[in-house]
């Protein structure tokens, strides 16, 4: 059982809804991933061409808890407008911060991330930040009452994996809150080594919706969860440098 | 007619669209799940009724879309 602030989740993989190549698929997809948590993002909405597909709205919402982001953010400013905006909805008051500072790595802005986070965290939001993977950061963001953390394991989108796993364990090893790995996810294997590490679950998008089957996919993310948290309350084992033979030494057929 | 500031542009709309309210019945969405600013003031599903459409209002209407 995850806990992040007031909420109590099953599952501890978050799915995201963006670049699905169809409603249906995505349907499928979520379905597949038993994923409790569903990302969001907000827009205008083209009001000339109201009828158009909305997801969210074909979603039975008492099953799932959304999440939506602040992206497109660039300050502090915005990220709490978006904020403010998503709970008006009165469907949530789950929200990622997300405050993008660099469009070219997507990375960041820590400064007005921390400085979103405060504000909303006073506002009573349950507070979601998205954050580097630097844990002085991610420390000053729980300092700051942040319900959850979640630092990328790389950029947004880039499958790369978790580029920096010793500064992620850093952060999980502090933090008093839940981490949860969010961004360049890009396999099972990523994930399983998120959880192994001790992360309390993962967020992904990319990874799913973009994959040649995302239905199967995002079934494969949901054993990779299972199966690496499973791993890191079982303990593994210490590496070794020199082998020990699994079968008895003693009685041995000549 | 009057001319509102509608996601971003000028919109003409009709004298008798007096409320948020009417705006949105106007454009078929009063059961949809949106969400209002008004004036930059975030709108509660209650408030849209009551709240007044003047000449040069500025309003945003967002939806949650995909997003990750």
């Amino acid at each position: 059982m995850l806990k992040i602030g007031r909420y109590q989740f099953q599952s501890r993989l978050f799915l995201g809804t963006g670049k699905f190549s169809s409603l249906e698929v995505q349907r499928e997809a979520v379905e597949a991933s038993e994923a409790d948590v569903l990302t969001f993002a907000i827009r205008r909405l083209d009001v000339f061409n109201p009828d158009q597909p909305n997801f969210l709205e074909k979603l039975d919402l008492k099953r799932f808890t959304l999440l939506p982001n602040t992206a497109g953010a660039t300050t502090a400013e915005e990220a709490v407008r978006i904020a403010r905006l998503a709970k008006a909805s009165n469907l949530c008051d789950m929200i990622k911060v997300e405050v993008i500072a660099d469009p070219k790595t997507l990375l960041p802005d820590p400064i007005a991330t921390l400085e979103a986070t405060r504000i909303l965290v006073e506002e009573g939001f349950t507070v979601l930040p998205y954050t580097s993977d630097d844990p002085v950061i991610a420390r000053k963001l729980w300092e700051a009452g942040a319900h959850a953390i979640m630092p990328g394991g790389a950029p947004i989108g880039s499958g790369q994996g978790l580029l920096n796993p010793m500064y992620l364990r850093y952060i999980i090893e502090e933090s008093p809150v839940p981490v949860i790995i969010d961004a360049g996810i890009g396999s099972p294997a990523d994930v399983v080594q998120a959880m192994e590490l001790g992360a309390d679950g993962v967020l992904l998008n990319t990874a799913v919706s973009q994959a040649d089957d995302p239905v199967k996919m995002a079934e494969a993310m949901k054993w990779a969860v299972k199966a690496g948290r499973l791993g890191f309350e079982a303990g593994r084992i210490p590496k070794r440098t020199t082998a020990s033979a699994s079968s008895p030494q003693t009685g041995l057929v000549k | 007619m009057k001319t509102i500031q509608l996601n971003g542009q000028p919109y003409e709309v009709e004298k008798h669209i007096d409320t948020i309210g009417d705006l949105l019945e106007h454009f078929h969405l009063g059961e949809r799940i949106v969400i209002v600013e008004h004036n930059r003031r975030v709108l509660s599903k209650e408030d849209h009724k009551a709240t007044p459409l003047r000449a040069g209002d500025v309003v945003e209407i967002v939806h949650f879309v995909g997003g990750g």
